[in-house]
């Protein structure tokens, strides 16, 4: 589904993604940690190209994203992206939030776009704030909002880059368990999150991230009950203690 | 004073209309509402063209804004004046002379204020619209743009201020606004240019104070609704 091959990325000097080579299968749900500024959110915006790269291929679908000639919006459209910032649009509605991508990239209807809008928003738990504006629902509901927004697009592919960072704790919980739903829809889900327990539970694999590298991939159980990578073994024993 | 007005208060308002030529207030209001017309959507695209992404169109914008934000008004006036009738090969009114002048200068200026607005909507805001699939086209369209004229709209409405001041520039020309009629009231009185000129600056001033304070009214409420507060689940 996405395959990263030797990829690099450098901002100037700094070297932000250090040879990444890896394979995330599709129905495959896997959790990106790591201390901050290992690069975990830039290798995720790397799969939809919001940051471009310096070297390496990535292939979602078979398709060289960083291709010169590649319809990179026709491409977003089949990677669905939720941001820590949520990013919502304040000047328009809930359901026109969820509705722009149909109406405007899909080319759907307005009536057809509204249907599945309102479907997407009841999955979320929303159907009853449609009408409501973003300013006007808490970081939790912005952040479920966001998430059907991206899922109107129907891509086979989520990426969620910290979407539970910005909440606060009491929200957490219910945008997780919105992406556990979606987990257990078969969804392919890559999430760059410091929630362990998500990681835990919901995960089918762990990739372990320092210094723009990939440092240990491991299954939940063998990564909190035996990291084998040295800084992975203090990252597990550092969240533990927190 | 009040003799003045009463016996040109009407010249001043309108001018001759109905039985001749419109001029006076009215006119000048005309020449401001028309400038702010026409050079809004010529201003959009300066801002567009400004934060494009194609070089080309950066360039191009930015030679315009700056040539023409390093000019005074009145030269573009004279330039209009003059120039205008050689390229398009026939006269044209003195009132059409100001109002392309005043397009021109205030697409330079309000071309500017259209980029800041721009440049302030967040950039997640972009990535967001994008990330679905969005054309830079549709992004600008339904993202960017919508949020960033609500925003400036208090700074529109401050050229718009500028704008109205600026067409007392028709004088020179002969344009019978505002300006150019106190002055001819003031020519045939001859010794009373004091309250003459008092009438014309105080009309001035009411006009741009008032629109002053609305837009201090508008500003707050695009700022409440800004800072709405969230309301929890």
């Amino acid at each position: 589904m996405i395959t990263f091959r030797d990829v690099q990325k450098y901002y100037g000097e700094y070297k932000a993604l250090d040879g990444i080579t890896e394979t995330i299968s599709r129905g495959e749900v896997v959790v990106v940690c790591g201390p901050s500024g290992s690069g975990k959110s830039t290798l995720i915006r790397t799969v939809n190209r919001l940051e471009p790269i310096s070297g390496g291929t990535i292939a979602v679908d078979g398709q060289d994203v960083h291709a010169p000639k590649v319809n990179v919006n026709e491409l977003r459209s089949r990677i669905g992206f939720v941001f820590q910032s949520f990013n919502l649009f304040p000047h328009l509605s809930v359901l026109q939030n969820v509705a722009i991508g149909p109406t405007t990239v899909s080319r759907l209807s307005a009536q057809q776009a509204r249907e599945r809008s309102l479907v997407l928003l009841e999955k979320v738990g929303l159907d009853n704030k449609a009408d409501a504006f973003p300013p006007q629902l808490s970081g939790g509901q912005q952040q479920r909002v966001a998430i059907a927004r991206a899922l109107a697009m129907e891509p086979p592919v989520m990426l969620f880059d910290e979407p539970t960072s910005a909440l606060d704790p009491e929200m957490v919980g219910e945008v997780l368990n919105v992406m556990k739903q979606l987990a257990n829809d078969g969804m392919t889900m890559v999430c760059v999150t410091h929630e362990m327990g998500f990681a835990r539970e919901v995960a089918d694999r762990i990739l372990f991230m320092d210094a723009g590298a990939i440092l240990e991939r491991a299954t939940p159980d063998e990564f909190f009950n035996n990291p084998q990578h040295p800084r992975a073994r203090k990252f597990v024993s550092d969240i533990r203690h927190a | 004073m009040i003799d003045i007005l009463d016996q040109y208060g009407l010249l001043l308002l309108m001018g001759q209309y109905p039985y001749g030529p419109l001029g006076g207030l009215a006119l000048t209001l005309f020449i401001a509402v028309a400038g702010l017309v026409i050079s809004f959507p010529l201003a959009v695209l300066v801002g567009v063209a400004r934060t494009s992404p194609f070089r080309g169109f950066r360039v191009f914008a930015g030679v315009i804004v700056n040539a023409v934000r390093g000019l005074p008004v009145l030269l573009l006036i004279f330039w209009a004046y003059f120039i205008v009738p050689l390229v398009i090969g026939h006269s044209i009114s003195g009132i059409t002379t100001v109002i392309c002048a005043l397009v021109l200068y205030e697409l330079a200026f309000m071309g500017e204020v259209v980029r800041a607005g721009i440049e302030a909507i967040p950039k997640g805001q972009v990535e967001a619209a994008r990330g679905i699939g969005m054309t830079y086209g549709q992004t600008m369209r339904k993202v960017v743009l919508p949020q960033a004229i609500v925003n400036m709209t208090p700074s529109i409405l401050n050229q718009f201020i500028n704008l109205i001041k600026n067409t007392s520039l028709g004088y020179i020309i002969s344009v019978n606004e505002l300006t150019y009629a106190a002055y001819q009231v003031n020519a045939q009185l001859l010794t009373k240019p004091f309250e003459v000129y008092l009438i014309l600056a105080a009309t001035y001033f009411l006009i741009c104070w008032s629109l002053s304070l609305a837009i201090g009214k508008l500003e707050k409420s695009i700022n409440a609704r800004r800072h709405s507060v969230p309301r929890s689940a």
